[in-house]
């Protein structure tokens, strides 16, 4: 008998090149995903050492981040040109490295186009038990389908373009188990942000986190997708769900996925990944799903979670002084008052979207609520990004993009948008946001722009009511 | 990329312990949106450092303006420094402006091996040491990180191990460039690919 294993620990097995005597090994990537902003200092790298891409067939590029999402193209069909100089000259060196050095390369105006994270798996270019990264923190995201998935820095872009590898110390592994049955009006979001309200924003640095439980078994890929996605901002470079059969029946079918023969190789591979039930895991996390409720951030990082229902903490609440200090500036810069009723707080932006929320259910849920409803007067802007050109299509065949108009959203085109202020998409300064984004750093939005985390539907509700609200208050009536 | 060895390093250190210092603070987006890794250390710590967003007037109030530390290359942070955004321009932006070393109680994984790849020695040391060391460079004492001992030490004589990976090491001390360390492992990743492919023909597009 072997050693029982974790899906993390059969992952990392299958692709050790070389064992060093201190532990770190020498990883064989399986596939790599590639943007604009992290890879054009990459690509000069190689060129300035006269170096190719070691395998450019397991490489994707696509532009995202500094994209913006208004029309890309005019009434006659040609592109318009990026206005902003830098992303431009960015969006252009992509779309030369990306033929020059041989890789496979989505343009901005392809239908398939969007945010990395959702094209991976869309595609099929996304498997599990492949190794995948992208100069991206949010990689992690992939982790949904079994695939051991992370962010990079841009020398490691370099290092996995030039040699197919990465060295890598083995992580330590969390198990994050959330058992029973999620309440009315709660949904994938809901529980991430309580997973990271609860282990803390450094509570996964050094583990990779494999989330288990019946809810997570519940969950479909879109809500999987959206849970694993946040892993690093709970510290941990990556999350993992085992696969199954609803992975297995998201990805058959798929462009870039095995067909034929290999789909069934690679199945019978597949069902063997998941972690083995005497195999333990060095720390294990566990939620009761009755206990999550509709949540959002009330601070500047994304372990300051409170339920809907709860108000704005009193920093002397906290029992770790340097807690408290960082509360204190944390309220100062959101402009809120200890004691005050998260529902009572007016919202003047809203942004649906990003590489957590921005999929086809995501969207599905956020016009249950905005349907025949409106936004309300207070509220400046109210984005609707969908996450790539095919979800964009699917909710215009399902006639979501109707609703939105019809309610006051805007409809735009694939891409980061409002998540990282990085295109035009942006919050004013002073400014409040409901943001189904995975950040609400100081200035991640915008240069004083504040940031309300919170899932698609509460984005929706906070939208028709201009002020951030209980989700459960609008799915029960008749609108 | 090659970059600067390191061995020892005594110099001025600026206090900056906040928990969670992401890579937004260290260096906001609206900063980096260039294809050069030069150029980048006049956004660092732009939203802190200068009295309006986009522009050049120090803050005097934010403390790595004070002229008492213009020189300080040991940076002495809080907590999951680092955390957020994989953007290596922060690392670029910290050597760049002259930061050889952090001193922190925990760094998100990505910036700290972002870091190690610029020849910036990552410093994990216990919350309390981290403490004892802002101290000192409140009072402008010097502080040494030996990279060949692993050791941050005080002129009256503390001082404190700490741990990293070999690997880590040997990239800093002798400032080598990660992927020339690793073509010389070309016969092993070939063998590698070789066995793999017959094993999972299905990875290979």
């Amino acid at each position: 008998m072997t050693q029982p294993r974790t899906l993390y620990d059969k992952i990392w097995d299958a692709h050790v090149v070389e064992k060093r005597d201190d532990g770190t090994c020498l990883i064989y990537i399986d596939r790599h995903l590639v943007h604009e902003v992290t890879s054009p200092q990459a690509f000069e790298g190689l060129r300035a050492a006269g170096r190719k891409v070691r395998r450019p067939d397991l490489t994707l590029a696509v532009p995202d981040h500094n994209l913006p999402t208004t029309a890309r193209l005019d009434a006659a069909g040609h592109r318009l040109p990026i206005a902003d100089p830098e992303s431009a000259q960015q969006l252009a060196a992509l779309e030369a490295n990306a033929p020059a050095f041989g890789i496979r390369y989505i343009d901005a105006v392809a239908p398939e186009q969007g945010i990395v994270h959702v094209v991976g798996p869309e595609q099929g270019f996304t498997l599990p038990g492949t190794t995948l990264v992208c100069g991206d923190s949010h990689t992690a995201a992939h982790g949904a389908l079994g695939a051991l998935a992370f962010g990079i820095g841009t020398s490691e872009v370099e290092h996995v373009l030039a040699t197919q590898t990465l060295l890598l110390k083995q992580s330590k592994t969390m198990e994050v188990r959330v058992d029973g049955t999620l309440g009315f009006g709660v949904g994938p979001k809901d529980v991430i942000l309580a997973i990271i309200g609860k282990i803390g924003a450094a509570g996964g640095t050094g583990y990779v986190i494999e989330y288990t439980g019946s809810v997570i078994r519940d969950m479909s890929i879109e809500g999987r997708l959206t849970v694993s996605n946040m892993a690093i901002e709970g510290g941990a470079r990556s999350g993992l769900i085992a696969p199954d059969e609803k992975t297995f029946a998201y990805l058959n079918g798929r462009p870039m996925a095995p067909s034929g023969e290999a789909w069934e190789k690679a199945l019978a591979w597949w069902k063997t990944l998941p972690t083995d039930a005497q195999a333990v895991y060095d720390r294990v996390v566990t939620l009761d799903a009755t206990d999550i409720s509709p949540s959002l951030t009330w601070g500047t990082s994304p372990e300051d979670v409170v339920p809907i229902t709860g108000v704005v903490p009193d920093p002397e609440s906290f029992a770790d002084p340097s807690k408290q200090a960082a509360a204190r500036k944390s309220l100062d810069y959101m402009g809120l008052t200890p004691g005050t009723r998260m529902q009572d707080v007016e919202v003047q932006n809203i942004f649906i979207g990003s590489c957590t929320n921005s999929r086809i259910e995501d969207l599905r849920q956020a016009a249950a609520i905005a349907r025949g409803r409106h936004v309300a007067g207070n509220v400046r802007q109210a984005l609707v990004v969908p996450g790539s050109g095919l979800v964009k299509r699917q909710a215009e065949a399902e006639g979501l993009d109707r609703i939105f108009i019809e309610a006051g959203f805007e409809w735009r085109e694939p891409g980061c948008s409002m998540c990282l202020a990085m295109n035009p998409d942006k919050v004013p300064a002073g400014e409040r946001c409901a943001s189904t984004s995975n950040r609400n750093f100081v200035g991640r939005q915008g240069p004083g722009a504040r940031t309300h985390l919170v899932s698609p539907a509460m984005a929706a509700a906070a939208a028709v009511t201009g002020r951030l609200t209980d989700v459960r208050d609008l799915l029960g009536e008749a609108a | 990329m090659t970059s600067q060895p390191f061995h020892s390093l005594t110099a001025h250190a600026l206090p900056l312990v906040r928990d969670n210092i992401d890579t937004d603070a260290i260096i906001p987006s609206r900063e980096m949106k260039s294809v050069s890794k030069k150029g980048l250390a006049d956004g660092l710590f732009a939203g802190w450092r200068y009295t309006e967003v986009g522009g050049r007037e120090p803050d005097p109030a934010f403390v790595m303006n004070r002229p008492e530390y213009r020189d300080a290359t040991i940076l002495i942070g809080g907590t999951n420094f680092g955390c957020g955004s994989s953007r290596e321009h922060a690392a670029w932006a910290l050597a760049e402006y002259g930061f050889r070393a952090i001193v922190a109680p925990s760094f998100n994984p990505i910036f700290r091996g972002n870091c190690v790849r610029n020849g910036i020695v990552p410093v994990e040391l216990p919350a309390e040491a981290v403490a004892a060391l802002a101290e000192a460079a409140e009072r402008l004492e010097v502080v040494t990180v030996d990279l060949a001992t692993q050791i941050v030490s005080l002129a009256d004589g503390r001082n404190w191990a700490f741990a990293i990976e070999r690997e880590a090491k040997e990239m800093l001390f002798e400032g080598l460039d990660a992927i020339e360390l690793t073509f010389k492992r070309a016969d092993q990743i070939a063998a590698f690919r070789a066995r793999d492919r017959a094993a999972r023909p299905w990875v290979y597009l």
